[in-house]
Order: structure tokens, then sequence, then C-alpha cells
């Protein structure tokens, strides 16, 4: 197990590697121009001297090699002196936003919490339903719960965040007033009040996001416990004259959780990207808002910086999927 | 007389094809049937609609701007309606349901030919993994590549880039077309290709393949004749599933202005045009909304219907 951690580990570097020369190349072809929102007063040979400031005058591959090298040497450099307070990093170029002009990182860093909290937040209210609907609905199959579970799971399939979001905001906000409609970030939670407000503004997003993961989960769960439902051990079970909430919470759930488990570590980096729509849906000030306005900006590092940083938690939760199969399961093995 | 009945019967039933089976399961499915019959609907109303209500859906018309669709009367009497325009006009006096058939049609026909290009791509590539050892290792390292690719950020950087140059060779509506589909196409063929080189894996070893082999069956004959039609059924429920993502994927890079152009509506971009004014004119959001849902919802069914419909093991139960 760990000699196949360690060689996926491995295998995935060049993976980075090629993704982010592919991510770069794809920028590289982007006609607009960052200089494109200066005043047109500024002289071309000035402009032409600001467009070199910015890094773009040199050839894609030492730009690209120099993305790399402050991606992966310098910047985690900067978070180390930033805990314990050392100066490793000693005053090296940082990666630069051409919008701000300000570290790429801090940015991110200032937009993350709303994004992991409303993401994070939905995925694990999404998971906590899906669940016992995919259980009762695989335990009592075509009954009336099962229909409805299943009939609901369809629908959070194929109802887009881009309508949900706004049919809530119509209910809860504009019709009973009941909901805020726009999730405020400079909310500063210390007292019961605010912690109300805030739970309040959450609502929203996380169910629209959790309507989405808690379809997909709830018809894998589904189909898993009727997998191993059918299986000889149960009926062994059951004859061995177990409890049926033993048999069917202890051994039927066990089992059917192995592949489970696997798909909702594959789902986290899938709902990064769904938060893209949500959060413009909510004007939540996350990393997908950020990357929008820095792909409408043509903010070149920034976009290069979110995209890649995508590629790593999909990359990353592929491989925690392929090695809790293998930890969970022991009838698998890699080596 | 009896024997004749019989030799009836035993003749109809050799000219009876598998996919007639396929379809009287396919009819059982209660939720397929009815997915069915909607797209079915949505489908004819985009597509002949605009030949019976001939209104054109860019024409402005100030006068009549923001008619609240013929419903609305049954609870407010006060409302703004008119006969001449049933679902409404929005602010600049279009009418809604010329621009919801206009829409559908690009919507539709973006969900289609993505869908077509996306399985054509995962098929060939699934297939030749699967049957030519020497491509499988190159073929699916790729695709796990374009798995590990964060495709909806790319496919949005994709739009802003290549917009211009192609709106500039193509003109305006073609040139965001073959940029959405193709966009749409080649982010969405690795689920495809996956599940052909599967199967093809499996199929490529039984008995039927070794003596199709030794009377001297070409490989493109073999891929065509014996592999492809066994590997339909996996191919046809991929292909619903993404008819599902390419027209769900398509609305919301229109939700995020980077589909189609303003004046081209399209459903997604009907329901973004219209959210700031989702207070006063709800209808403007939940019909294109609502088009979309229920253009997704039939698919999915379909998909669910063919699935049970194309696995003999459930067959004839």
């Amino acid at each position: 197990m760990l000699t196949f951690t360690i060689r996926r580990l491995l295998l995935s570097i060049p993976t980075l590697l090629f993704i982010a020369l592919v991510i770069f190349l794809l920028l590289e072809l982007a006609p607009g121009d960052p200089m494109g929102q200066m005043p047109l007063t500024i002289p071309d040979e000035v402009k032409q001297k600001m467009r070199e400031a910015l890094g773009l005058g040199e050839p894609w591959y030492t730009r690209f090699s120099l993305w790399l090298y402050q991606f992966f040497i310098v910047e985690p450099q900067y978070w180390i002196d930033g805990i314990f307070g050392t100066n490793f990093a000693d005053g090296a170029q940082r990666i630069i936003s051409f919008q701000s002009r300000s570290p790429v990182f801090d940015t991110i860093a200032e937009r993350i919490p709303q994004t992991l909290w409303v993401v994070g937040m939905s995925y694990i209210v999404g998971v906590l339903i899906a669940l016992p609907i995919g259980i009762i609905s695989a335990y009592k199959q075509y009954s009336v719960f099962d229909q409805c579970g299943t009939f609901v799971t369809m629908i959070g399939f194929s109802i887009p965040p881009f309508f949900t979001g706004p049919l809530l905001i119509f209910i809860f906000s504009v019709q009973l007033g009941w909901l805020p409609s726009i999730y405020d970030t400079t909310l500063v939670v210390d007292d019961w009040e605010s912690f109300k407000q805030q739970f309040k503004q959450m609502i929203m997003p996380v169910m629209v996001l959790a309507l989405q993961t808690t379809a997909q989960i709830a018809r894998y769960m589904r189909a898993s416990m009727l997998d191993n439902l059918g299986q000889d051990y149960v009926r062994t079970a059951r004859a061995k004259g177990m409890k049926e909430s033993v048999v069917v919470m202890k051994h039927v759930l066990r089992n059917s959780m192995i592949p489970v488990v696997t798909v909702i570590a594959l789902g986290i980096p899938a709902i990064f990207g769904g938060a893209i729509i949500t959060e413009q849906v909510f004007k939540v000030n996350g990393i997908g808002q950020l990357l929008i306005i820095a792909i409408q900006g043509s903010d070149i590092p920034m976009v290069m910086t979110i995209t890649f940083l995508f590629a790593v938690l999909i990359v990353l939760f592929n491989l925690i999927a392929d090695v809790l199969y293998g930890v969970l399961d022991p009838r698998i093995r890699y080596d | 007389m009896t024997d004749q009945a019989t030799v009836d019967r035993i003749e109809n039933s050799v000219s009876r094809s598998q996919w007639w089976d396929v379809w009287d399961q396919f009819k059982s499915h209660k939720g397929a049937m009815a997915g069915l019959f909607f797209l079915v609907s949505i489908t004819l109303f985009v597509v002949i609609g605009p030949w019976l209500w001939q209104v054109d859906p860019t024409k402005l018309d100030i006068r009549s701007k923001d008619i609240r669709p013929i419903y609305t009367a049954l609870w407010n009497g006060d409302a703004k309606v008119s006969w001449s325009h049933p679902l409404g006009t929005d602010n600049l006096g279009r009418d809604i349901m010329a621009n919801l058939m206009q829409g559908g049609r690009i919507s539709l026909a973006v969900g289609w030919t993505a869908m077509i290009l996306a399985v054509f791509l995962g098929t060939t590539v699934g297939v030749l993994a699967g049957y030519f050892r020497r491509l499988d290792g190159i073929l699916m390292r790729f695709t796990d590549l374009m798995l590990a690719l964060p495709l909806l950020p790319l496919l949005l950087v994709m739009m802003l880039l290549f917009r211009d140059s192609l709106r500039a060779a193509l003109g305006p509506e073609q040139g965001i077309f073959v940029l959405v589909v193709v966009g749409i196409g080649i982010t969405s063929w690795m689920q495809t290709a996956r599940i052909v080189r599967g199967d093809i894996l499996a199929i490529k070893e039984r008995e039927f393949v070794l003596a199709a082999r030794s009377i001297g069956t070409p490989s493109g004959k073999m891929i065509t004749r014996h592999l492809l039609p066994n590997v339909l059924s996996p191919i046809m429920v991929s292909a619903t599933l993404g008819l599902a993502t390419a027209i769900i994927t398509e609305s919301a890079l229109s939700f995020l202005g980077l589909g189609f152009p303003p004046d081209f509506a399209t459903w997604g971009k009907i329901l973004n045009d219209s959210v700031p004014r989702m207070v006063n004119f709800p209808e403007r959001v939940i019909l294109p909304g609502m088009m979309i849902s229920l253009t997704v919802l039939s698919v999915n069914y379909i998909g669910d219907g063919l699935r049970d419909a194309l696995d003999p093991r459930l067959r004839g139960r």
C-alpha cells in the first residue's frame, strides 16, 4: 500500500507539470492585453516598458519556468516564513496579479474561507442527507419512499444551480422575505444575533450546492446497497438469526460504503467547479468569483494559479480515492 | 390452416430484431416514456414553433414592453397582458415566446452537436485503445490527463480566448456556435472513452472474435462489424448523459456571460438577463429555467430507461 501511494505520488508530479504547461500555453494564446485598461494618453514606448515590467517581454519558456519556480519554491517559503517567522524567502519575487498588483496568494487566502465555508458545509450537508436516502431507498426498493427518493435525486441531477439559485432567492427572499439574497462576507460572528444572521445567509447557497451532491451520492449509495443486499452473506447473517438492524446497518452498510466513500472523495474537487456558478448567483466573493473576474480582466497569473490549484485538488483527491479504496477493501491489492 | 398460422408466427418472430425487444422493454419504463414525450414536445415546440408563431424574436417594440404572461390575469386583474404576446415581452418589448423558441433551437442544436462530437471522440479513442494494445497506454494516459484538468475554468478561458478570432473567421453566430460545440465536445469525451475501452477489452477475448480473426478479417472490418455493434448500448447510454450535460454546460456558459453574443438568445442567456428583474417579472427566469430543467430531466429519464432496456439480463422480466 505504501509503495503504491509513493509511486502514485511520484507519478502525479509529471502529470501536474504537464497540466501546468497545458494551462500556461492555453493562456499564452490569450488575445487579451493587461494594458487594455490603461488610459490611451500613455505613449506607446511607456506602455512597452510597463509590459516588460509585468514580465511579458520574455519568451514563454522563461516565464513558465519562472512561474514554476515561484509557485513551488518562493510561495512555500513565504508560507513557512509567515508561520514560523523565519526568513527563507528573503524578499524574492512572488507571483503578482496583473489587476491588483498584490501577490496572488494573498488574494486567494482572503477568498478561500468564504468558499470553504459554503462549499465545505454544503458538501457535508449533502452527504448527510444523501446517505439515509440511499440506504432507505435500497432497503425498501420500489416503495413509495424509493420512488420519491429516485425522483428527487433525478431532479437534483437535472436542475442546474443557476436556476435553483434564483428560484430560491425569489421564493425565500423576495416573496417570503425570510433569508437575505446576498451573502455578506463582512459579517463578523461574535454573538448570537450575528450567528443567526450568518446561519440564515448560508442556508440558500448551501442548499443549492447540497442538492447536486445529494443527487449524485444518493444514487451511488442506493446502487451499492442493492448490490450488497442480494449477496449470500446477507442471507447467512439473517439465517443465523441476527437482528435486521444489525444485518443492514453493520454488514451491508459497511460493505456498501466502500465505493461510496471513494465517490465522495472524487466529488470534492468537482464541487469547487460547481461553486463558480453558485458564488456568482449569491454574490459570494469566494475563489470562483475571483476566477471569473480574473478571466474577464485577462489577469494571467491569477487565472493560471487558480486553475492550477483546481488541478492539484483533482489529482490529490483522485489519489486519496484510490488509496482509500485499497485501505477499506482488503480484496483490492495494488501491489 | 393451423400449419399456416404457425409458419406465420415463426416468420414474424424471426423478422423481429432485437431492437423491438429493446423498444418493448423501454415502453414499460414509465419515466422514460414520459421523458421521451417531453423531449419530443419540446423539440417540436422549438423546431415547428417559429413557423406557427411568426414573431421576430429580436424585434424591439418599446411601446409594448414588460407585458406579463397571459395567465397572470387570473390572479392579478390589473396586470398588463395582451393576447398578441401570450408569454409576455421583456424590457425591450421582445416577445418571450419567440425568444424561447429561438433560444431552444440554439440550446438543443448545441447540445446535440456537442454530444455527437463527444461520443464520436470517446468511441474512437476507446476503440483504438481497447483494440490496439500499442496505443492503449498512451491513449489512456492522455484520457487520465484530460480528466485531471479543471474543465469548467478551462472552458471559460477557451471561450474568452478564441471568441474574437472565430467570430471574425466564421461570422458572429457560426463562430460562437463552433466554439461552444467544440469546447464542450473536447472536454466531455473521456467517460465514454473509458467505458468503451473496458467493454472492447472484454469482448476482444470472446470466441466469436477469435473465429472472425481466424478467417482473416482485417482490423477495420473487425471493429466496424464485430466490436462496435456490441458496445452500442453503453455508447447510447453515455450519449444521453452527454446530451444532458452538454445542454447544462451551454446554459452555464451563457449564464456566466461567456456564451453566445447578446443578440442571440439561448435559454441560459434569457435566464441570466432576467435575474436582475426577477422581483417584478419572475416568469422570465422561471420559463427558460423550466425549459432547461425539463429537457435535461427528460433526457436523464430516457437514459435510465435505455440502460434498463439495453441490458439483456433485465429484458423480458
